[in-house]
C-alpha cells in the first residue's frame, strides 16, 4: 500500500472508536473490541492471524490443535448455498482441524501473542476423550502465553468418527468431564464451544458449567448438504466422484444461532455464563443483535472468508456510531438488553392486536400482498380497480389477523406497516386465558 | 442491381466510415444480454400478481412467468411460455416499442426506482438461447380442412402457425420471394440483424402443415374469389405495401423516393459499402419508418440528415425513445414545416426541398407564410403506407366492407364476407405494431377454427 496515512486515522488496536469504548472483558479475557475471528481456516497460522490483527480484529481463536500426527485434509472442501443473485446465503465445509504440526502451531502462537499483547488470542483444542491427552497438551498450550482455550466439541464432520468433536459435544457427561480436565490442567479461562446438532442447547451449556467452564461459545456448524450436482448426482463439495455432509455456517444460520444464544442467556441454570456468539455474523448489526441477546463477544468466520479481513473496519465503525447514537458507552451497556423481552409463547399477550396498513402513496401495485394473503393466509386484502385502470389494494381490517405476511412479501420498504390496535382489553397471557384448557387452576 | 439512386456515391465512396465501422453501425442497436446480465435482470422482476406488463402486452405474453423461468435457468421453458402466446416472440423482442407497452407498465417504474425490468431484452435472451429437439409444439390430429392465408408477414405467419397447431392444413400466398413481411423487408437493419427474420420463419414452419407459395400477389395472379372457392377459409394478412404520396409536382423526380423502398434495399444488401448514400438528405414523416430511414442514412455516412415534420415533436407517432435514437445519430429534427415544392437541379434531379412553415391553429394546421429551403441530394418519403391499388381490386375483393381504406372486421376477425377473415395492418383497428399483427393472426386462427367446427357440427 502506498497510500498516505490519514492524520487522524486510528490504530487497528484502538478500543475507543467514534468516542465509544468497544473493549470487552470476556470471562477474564480482555480485547480491544468484541469482534473475534472464529477457529477456522482464517486463523490457521501466524500469517493469517497477523493480517487479521493488522486489520483490526479484537481477538482470534486459533484453528483447532490436535494430537500428532496432524489431520490430513481432502481436496475440494467448501460449498455454498446461493441466493438468486449468486450471493452466498450459507456456506459449508468438510475441512478438519489443523493439518500442521503441533510444534509449529505452538511456536507461532507464542510469537504472535508476544507481538500482539493487546489482542485476545485463544487456542482451540480437540484431543481424544481421555485424561492423559488433555494432561499432555494443556500445559504446552499454557506455555504459549495465549489468553485462554476453546474446546472444540462441535465439529460435525471427520472428527466424530474418531471419537472427538461433536461426538463429545452431543454427550453432556463427556462435556462435563472434558471441561473438568481442562480446568484441572489449565489455569486460564476455558470456553466450551457447543454444537447445535442436538435437541436442546441448554443441556450442553449446563454440562459445561458443571464441569467448571468459564464461558461457552456457540454455535458450531450445522450438519448440512448444500446442493446436489444433478448431472452427476453427487453433492458438493465433490471429492472425486463422492461427497459427504459438512458443517453449515454463514448468514443462513444466524437465526438458529441467535435462538440458541438466547435460550442459554435466559436459562435460570446458566444466568451469568458468558457467551461468545457465533453464527452468520457479517455486519455490525448482526453483532449488536447477538450482544443484545446475551453475547459478550462475537466470532466471525464466513463473512471474513468471503470478503477478507477488512470487513472489521465497518463493523467497528458502524457499531460504535450506533452505540453513540443510542447513548451506550460500552458493550456491557446494551448486553442482554433484549433478553427480558424474549419469552415463551405462553407468556405473550393474547389480547394484543395489530393489523396491516398499506400506504397507497408508496404502493407500486404489484399485487404481491394480495395473492399471498388470498392464496395462503386470511383473505384480508381487497383488490380494487381504479377508474384510471390502476389497481388498489386495501386491507380488510375485520379479517386481518396481523400475521405480517403482506408486509414481508411487499417489495417496498415501509409501504405496509403493522399498526397496533386499541382493543380496550388488559394484558392476558395464554397461561391465564380462560380458553386455555390447561390453564393453571386459580 | 440498378436503382433510382445509382447516381449517388456509394457509402464506400462517401467514405465517412470504413468497412468495419459501417458493419458495426448496423449491428445490434441494443446488444443482447449476457447470461449473467439476464440472471441479474430477471431477479429484478417482482413476479407481480395479475401483472400490468401482461395487460400491456398486445399478445398476452405471461411476462412474470417467463422471467421467473429465466431466473431458474430454465431458458427453454421461458421460450415456450413466450412462444405459446406469440410465435414471433423473437422478433417482437427486437422491434416492439416496449417503452410504451410492457416496460412502460412495469411497477419498477415507480418513484423509488424509475427503471423498469428490461422485459424486451429478457424475451430476446430466452428466444435467442432456446434449444429444442424439433419444434416445441405438436399439431392436433388433422381436421382435413385447408385454409388459405394471404401474406407471409407477422399476421399471416402467426395465423398459419396457430391453424396448423389446431390441425388444419395451410397454404400461404406471398407476393415477395421471401417470407417475413416487414421483419424481412421493413425493419431497421440494426434492430433485427443478420438473417434472424429468415431463421425465425424457418423455426415457425417446423410445426408442419404449412406451405408457402411465393410470387403470389393478390389482385395480380391470385384472386380472392378463387381462394374463397378453393379453400375452407381465407385469412387476409396483407401488408400496406404502397407509400403515400406528397401530392406535389416533381415528387417522382430522380432522387425522391419512398423510405420503405430504400430500407428494403438496405435490408437485403450483402455489401453496405455499395449502397447509394445521399450526403445531404431529407426524410419526411413522423413515424418509426421516418426515424429508421433518417438514422440509417446517418449511420451509412450521410453528413446532413434532416427529418421534417409538419407538427411538433410531441405529436410524432415515433416514440420518445425512437426520437432519441435519431438525435443521438446526429439527425436534425425540423418541426412545423410541410413540404411545399421539390427543388431540382438543371439535370432534373432533386437538389432540395422548399417547406412552408406551419403553426397550430384551432386544432388544425395553418401556414405562417414563411418558407425554408433545405438543400439535399435525395428526399425520402415516410408519411404512411396504404394498400397497393390492385390488392383488393378483383370483383369479390372489391365487395369487402371497408373503414376508410382498411378492411372492416367484426370481433371475430371476420370480414363482411363469410369465411374470409383479416388481421394485422390491413384492418381497423390496426396499430401498425408487429406484436398486434401476431395477436390478430392468432385470434383469427381460433375464430376460423371455431367457425369450421360449428359448421361441421351443423352439417
Amino acid at each position: 500500500m502506498n497510500t498516505l496515512p490519514f492524520p487522524d486515522k486510528a490504530n487497528s488496536g484502538d478500543s475507543v472508536v467514534n468516542g465509544v469504548d468497544l473493549s470487552v472483558n470476556f470471562a477474564g479475557i480482555k480485547a480491544p473490541n468484541p469482534f473475534w475471528l472464529a477457529s477456522a481456516p482464517p486463523t490457521d497460522k501466524a500469517y493469517n492471524v497477523v493480517r487479521a490483527f493488522e486489520a483490526g480484529w479484537g481477538g482470534v481463536v486459533w484453528k483447532t490443535l490436535g494430537e500428532e500426527p496432524p489431520a490430513v485434509n481432502v481436496s475440494s472442501r467448501y460449498s455454498a448455498h446461493y441466493g438468486k443473485n449468486r450471493e452466498v446465503i450459507g456456506f459449508n465445509n468438510i475441512e478438519l482441524i489443523t493439518d500442521r504440526s503441533l510444534e509449529v502451531n505452538l511456536a507461532e502462537i507464542t510469537q504472535v501473542k508476544k507481538d500482539w499483547p493487546d489482542r485476545a488470542l485463544i487456542v482451540s483444542i480437540m484431543v481424544p476423550c481421555v485424561e492423559e491427552s488433555w494432561a499432555y497438551i494443556l500445559p504446552r498450550v499454557e506455555a504459549t502465553g495465549a489468553d485462554g482455550i476453546e474446546l472444540n466439541l462441535g465439529c460435525p464432520h471427520g472428527m466424530p468418527e474418531r471419537g472427538m468433536g461433536a461426538a463429545v459435544g452431543q454427550n453432556p457427561e463427556l462435556i462435563e468431564q472434558v471441561t473438568a480436565w481442562c480446568k484441572k490442567y489449565y489455569s486460564k479461562p476455558v470456553i466450551v464451544k457447543l454444537t447445535p446438532n442436538i435437541t436442546d442447547i441448554r443441556v450442553g451449556a449446563q454440562a459445561a458449567l458443571r464441569g467448571g467452564a468459564d464461558a461457552v461459545s456457540l454455535i458450531n456448524t450445522i450438519n448440512s448438504i448444500t446442493s446436489i450436482d444433478l448431472d452427476n448426482m453427487v453433492a458438493k463439495p465433490t471429492v472425486g466422484h463422492q461427497s459427504t455432509h459438512g458443517g453449515y455456517c454463514g448468514s443462513a444460520v444466524k437465526p438458529i444461532a441467535m435462538n440458541m444464544v438466547a435460550e442459554i442467556a435466559r436459562d435460570p441454570a446458566t444466568p451469568t455464563l458468558p457467551i461468545s456468539g457465533i453464527g452468520g455474523i457479517s455486519s455490525w448489526r448482526d453483532a449488536a443483535e447477538f450482544i443484545a441477546l446475551g453475547a459478550g463477544s462475537v466470532q466471525v468466520c464466513t463473512a471474513a472468508m468471503l470478503n477478507g479481513f477488512r470487513i472489521v473496519e465497518e463493523m467497528k465503525d458502524g457499531l460504535s456510531r450506533w452505540m453513540a447514537e443510542k447513548g451506550y458507552a460500552s458493550i456491557e451497556a446494551f448486553s442482554r438488553k433484549a433478553i427480558p423481552q424474549t419469552t415463551d409463547w405462553k407468556h405473550l399477550d393474547i389480547n394484543f392486536k395489530t393489523i396491516a396498513h398499506i400506504d397507497q402513496d408508496l404502493c407500486i401495485e404489484c399485487g404481491r400482498c394480495y395473492i399471498a394473503c388470498e392464496d395462503t393466509s386470511h383473505q384480508s386484502i381487497a383488490k380494487l380497480s381504479e377508474e384510471d385502470g390502476g389497481r388498489r389494494y386495501e386491507v380488510i381490517d375485520e379479517e386481518c389477523v396481523g400475521c405480517n405476511l403482506c408486509q414481508i412479501t411487499c417489495p417496498v420498504e415501509n409501504c405496509i406497516t403493522m399498526v397496533p390496535q386499541e382493543t380496550g382489553k388488559d394484558f392476558l397471557a395464554w397461561d391465564n386465558d380462560p380458553r386455555n384448557p390447561f390453564k393453571a387452576a386459580g | 442491381m440498378t436503382h433510382p439512386l445509382d447516381y449517388l456515391p456509394s457509402a464506400q465512396e462517401v467514405g465517412t466510415y470504413d468497412g468495419p465501422t459501417l458493419s458495426g453501425n448496423f449491428s445490434d442497436l441494443h446488444p443482447p444480454l449476457t447470461q449473467r446480465q439476464a440472471i441479474i435482470e430477471s431477479q429484478r422482476c417482482l413476479y407481480c400478481f395479475d401483472a400490468p406488463c401482461v395487460e400491456a402486452c398486445p399478445s398476452d405474453i405471461d411476462v412474470p412467468s417467463f422471467i421467473r423461468q429465466i431466473n431458474e435457468g430454465n431458458v427453454n421453458g421461458a421460450a415456450q411460455t413466450i412462444l405459446e402466446a406469440n410465435i414471433l416472440g423473437g422478433s417482437c423482442a427486437r422491434v416492439c416499442p416496449t417503452e410504451i407497452l410492457c416496460e412502460q407498465s412495469c411497477v419498477r417504474n415507480h418513484d423509488a426506482e424509475c427503471q423498469p425490468v428490461l422485459i424486451g431484452l429478457l424475451q430476446r435472451h430466452a428466444t435467442d438461447h432456446m434449444q429444442f429437439d424439433g419444434h416445441p409444439f405438436k399439431r392436433a390430429a388433422s381436421t382435413g380442412r385447408h385454409i388459405a392465408v394471404v401474406g407471409a408477414g407477422p399476421a399471416g405467419l402467426s395465423c398459419a402457425h396457430r391453424l396448423a397447431l389446431l390441425g388444419h392444413r395451410v397454404t400461404i400466398f406471398e407476393a415477395e420471394q421471401k417470407p417475413g413481411g416487414l421483419n424481412e423487408y421493413g425493419i431497421a437493419r440494426y434492430k433485427m440483424t443478420d438473417d434472424f427474420a429468415r431463421r425465425e420463419v424457418e423455426f415457425l414452419l417446423e410445426v408442419g402443415g404449412i406451405d408457402i407459395e411465393y410470387g403470389q400477389r393478390l389482385g395480380e395472379n391470385v384472386t380472392l374469389d378463387a381462394l374463397n372457392q378453393r379453400f375452407d377459409s381465407v385469412f387476409l394478412g396483407l401488408g400496406l405495401g404502397a407509400s403515400r404520396a406528397l401530392m406535389l409536382g416533381d415528387e417522382d423526380a430522380t432522387g425522391s423516393l419512398a423510405a420503405v423502398d430504400y430500407i428494403k434495399l438496405l435490408r437485403q444488401t450483402n455489401d453496405l459499402g455499395q449502397l447509394p448514400v445521399a450526403r445531404r438528405c431529407i426524410v419526411i414523416g413522423a413515424g418509426n419508418t421516418a426515424i429508421d430511414m433518417a438514422t440509417q442514412m446517418a449511420r451509412l455516412g450521410a453528413t446532413e440528415v434532416t427529418l421534417v415534420y409538419r407538427r411538433g415533436l410531441e405529436a410524432m407517432s415515433a416514440t420518445h425513445h425512437e426520437q432519441e435514437i435519431a438525435k443521438a445519430n446526429g439527425v436534425r429534427m425540423l418541426t412545423w414545416a410541410q413540404p411545399d415544392q421539390v427543388l431540382l437541379d438543371d439535370q432534373g434531379r432533386v437538389s432540395g426541398m422548399r417547406f412552408a412553415r406551419t403553426r397550430a391553429e384551432e386544432g388544425g394546421l395553418a401556414l405562417t407564410g414563411e418558407h425554408v429551403d433545405i438543400p439535399a441530394d435525395a428526399i425520402f418519403k415516410a408519411i404512411g403506407q396504404g394498400f397497393e391499388s390492385q390488392s383488393l381490386a378483383d370483383a369479390t375483393a372489391a365487395e369487402l366492407a371497408r373503414d376508410g381504406e382498411r378492411i372492416r372486421i367484426d370481433d371475430h376477425f371476420q370480414t363482411s364476407m363469410a369465411g374470409v377473415y383479416a388481421g394485422g395492418d390491413c384492418v381497423v383497428p390496426g396499430q401498425d405494431l408487429t406484436v398486434q399483427a401476431v395477436q390478430h393472426g392468432k385470434l383469427a386462427a381460433h375464430a376460423i377454427h371455431q367457425a369450421l367446427i360449428a359448421r361441421q357440427e351443423a352439417a
